[in-house]
């Protein structure tokens, strides 16, 4: 696990990064794209529009449009075609425009991107990141608030990272690029526009070496994992908690797979007492494998069952039913109390 | 391929009598009024978001009207809200989709014989094609109209349905609504060969190109590939040449990406003042015909605007309703602590 971050010196003289995700996410993209000539940005309106949530805007416009385009409406093809190109020298980062719609590209993510160094016994590797808006908690139309993380951690071949806030999704979008490996980036699209600082300052970008976690709020009481804008949720929570003098720990896992199990039982290992937070629905969720490994890591430490608090086995619901899907405050306080018992 | 010359005209078409054209009129005007109405209630606050119609109230009225309502079966994207109309969908429950109220609408989609609000770009268009086939395994003479735009006609899943219609001679209508841009991506960028309808050809079927902002021509197309399909010569693809002459959603900014003068020269093609001067010229229709109609037509958007608006939220516990037909235990287990812990 890396360390609670702080401004790290040096780091002043490069220029500091954006306050808002969209705004980090593009500057990653930009220098992903200056650094190394064979990286390709492509995708459904991410070129002349900038992308729907503008997380591509103006790279067109700085890196031609040989380097950054509009593809036809076909997630199979942008998908599938990151193989080819993959195998002539390029480093694709194809956008999918909505988690929903991750769902056209499957097959080729899975049977193809994610087994192609596989089937060539290393010699053709997949540096493609597939960058995917994801999550809920925007209320938009069905098919645009799904998780998937699941789904895809579940694929041999696969790395699976979803940052939680501007600093961080910089550095793991380039360490995600630079990756010879192919990375589902999964970004929580309700994180886009916040603009509260991060709470574990802004760390070089080695920082997020793949697989390791990091703890956003350090506590003794009983640790909260989460990822994506989950993990401001459970900040708040453990904001709320402070106040009665139960002092929770936040985790940020970051990376979905690899997971940093090391960095879980560390955490677990001090405080005796976690609960794994997720917007997916709780079955067959990522939260049972966290648990898992929570419990296979610091079974002896744990003083409780390790608690779940995540989505309801339904269909992610329209706008005005989203905030009682979505993981509470209160809900989580309640999993918490229940470690205690 | 029909051209826009070629195609037949409102006022000169002897399939399409006075009354019928003034009911396809008074229903693209319904369309209009509504449609204006609902980005009012966006605005508003009302309804999250909402995708316009506006430019394409002749392509969807003039195929709906060529269906069959009591026998045949329409697969929609999320845009067809006029197509809806025509066919007499409840309205109210069809606009609780963009109230955000329940996904797929609130119509009973079997009843109304229009298939749930989908927002799968071309993940319907197999399913119009399942429906016709099994229409014909059955014995009967429905047919489905499966409606999808240019950008939809890029994916995989649209390619794999017009070929498996055309293998297997399923009765279906492919209406593509060409409104000349995807989201921010135009035609150019979209359709190599710039034809959706010369795709037909390589699928074993007819494919026409009508102008989809002249309602006769959609009509009279439709109607010919339905009877094509119904006496079992199997499907047909009608693209429709028209315009989204609104953003794409109320998200979405059209600024960035086309020019202001391709939206104001829209204006000469509307479809609305066209149909207008199609029925004058016919004299199928007077000043006291357009005064009443205009009237009426927006009594009948702003009842619907008033009834969506005041539907009820639905209740919290609807969260659990109809993921099965046979819920499971574990299932009741989680509303349990949705009632303890959240309701
Ligand atoms: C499979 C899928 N991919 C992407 C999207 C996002 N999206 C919604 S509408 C749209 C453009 C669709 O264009 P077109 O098929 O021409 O229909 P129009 O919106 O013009 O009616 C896009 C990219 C989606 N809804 N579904
Ligand atoms: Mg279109």
């Amino acid at each position: 696990m890396s360390p609670t971050a702080t401004d790290t010196p040096g780091a002043a003289s490069a220029p500091a990064v954006p306050a808002t995700m969209r705004e980090a996410l593009n500057r990653a993209l930009d220098e992903a794209l200056a650094e190394d000539p064979a990286t390709l940005v492509f995708g459904e309106d991410v070129g002349r529009l900038g992308g729907v949530f503008r997380v591509t805007e103006g790279l067109q416009r700085r890196h031609g449009e040989h380097r950054v385009f509009d593809t036809p409406l076909a997630e199979a093809a942008i998908a599938g075609m990151s193989v080819g190109l993959a195998m002539n020298g390029w480093r694709p980062v194809p956008e999918l425009q909505f988690d929903g719609f991750a769902y056209p590209a499957m097959d080729q993510i899975v049977n193809q991107i994610a087994r192609m160094n596989y089937r060539s016994r290393g010699a053709a590797p997949m540096p493609v990141t597939v960058r995917i808006p994801s999550f809920g908690g925007i209320q938009a139309p069905e098919h645009h608030g799904e998780s998937l993380e699941a789904v895809f951690a579940h694929v041999p071949g696969l790395k699976v990272a979803a940052p939680s806030d501007a600093p961080d999704a910089y550095r793991l979008l380039l360490q995600s690029v630079r990756c010879d490996d192919p990375v589902v980036f999964l970004e929580p699209k309700a994180r886009y526009w916040d603009r509260s600082p991060s709470p574990a300052g802004a760390g070089p970008v080695e920082d997020a070496a793949v697989g390791t976690s990091r703890v956003v709020r350090p506590g003794r009481h009983a640790t909260l994992v989460a990822w994506g804008a989950m993990v401001h949720r459970c900040l708040q929570a453990a904001e709320a908690a402070a106040e009665d003098g139960v002092e929770l720990e936040v985790v940020d896992l970051r990376w979905l797979k690899p997971i940093d199990a090391a960095g879980l039982a560390e955490s677990v290992g001090r405080t005796r007492r976690a609960v794994v937070v997720h917007e997916a629905p709780l079955t067959a969720g990522l939260g049972g494998e966290v648990s898992a490994l929570i419990t296979e890591g610091a079974f002896s430490r744990l003083a409780a069952p390790v608690q779940r608090v995540a989505g309801f086995d339904v269909v992610y619901p329209a706008g005005p039913l989203e905030p009682q899907y979505l993981p509470t405050v209160d809900r989580i306080l309640f999993a918490v109390q229940r470690t205690f018992e | 391929m029909l051209t826009r010359e070629e195609a037949p005209r409102l006022d000169g078409d002897p399939a399409l009598p006075a009354e019928s054209a003034r009911r396809l009129y008074r229903t693209m005007l319904t369309a209009r009024l509504l449609d204006t109405e609902a980005v009012a209630l966006q605005r508003q606050g009302v309804f999250p978001a909402y995708v316009s119609l506006r430019g394409q109230e002749a392509a969807q009225v003039g195929s709906a009207a060529a269906m069959d309502a009591r026998r045949d079966f329409a697969f929609p994207t999320y845009r067809e809200m006029a197509v809806a109309l025509a066919l007499g969908v409840d309205m109210a429950g069809y606009m609780a989709s963009h109230r955000a109220l329940w996904h797929g609408g609130l119509y009973d989609p079997m009843a109304a014989r229009f298939a749930p609000v989908n927002a799968v770009v071309g993940g319907p268009v197999p399913h119009a094609v399942g429906w016709a086939l099994g229409e014909k395994l059955a014995g009967r003479s429905g047919c489905a109209v499966s409606y999808f735009g240019d950008g939809a006609s890029s994916e995989g899943d649209v390619h794999e349905a017009m070929n498996l219609a055309g293998v297997m001679g399923a009765p279906v209508v492919f209406v593509c609504q060409n409104n000349q841009w995807a989201l921010s991506v135009p035609n150019e960028r979209q359709i190599a060969g710039g034809s959706v309808a010369a795709r037909a050809a390589g699928y074993g079927m007819p494919g026409v190109a009508v102008d989809g902002d002249d309602v006769a021509a959609v009509y009279t197309a439709v109607r010919e590939a339905l009877e094509r399909a119904r006496s079992g010569d199997g499907p047909s693809l009608v693209e429709a040449l028209t315009y989204r002459a609104a953003p794409h959603s109320t998200s979405d900014d059209t600024s960035r990406y086309r020019d202001p003068d391709e939206e104001r020269a829209w204006a000469e093609r509307d479809p609305l003042p066209r149909a207008r001067a199609a029925l004058e010229a016919a004299g199928h229709a007077d000043a006291a015909f357009f005064e009443q109609a205009e009237a009426e037509c927006r009594a009948e958007a702003e009842r619907i605007r008033d009834t969506v608006s005041a539907a009820p939220e639905p209740p919290g516990s609807d969260l659990f309703a109809h993921v099965y037909r046979e819920p499971t235990e574990e299932l009741a287990r989680q509303r349990r602590v949705w009632q303890e812990e959240v309701a």
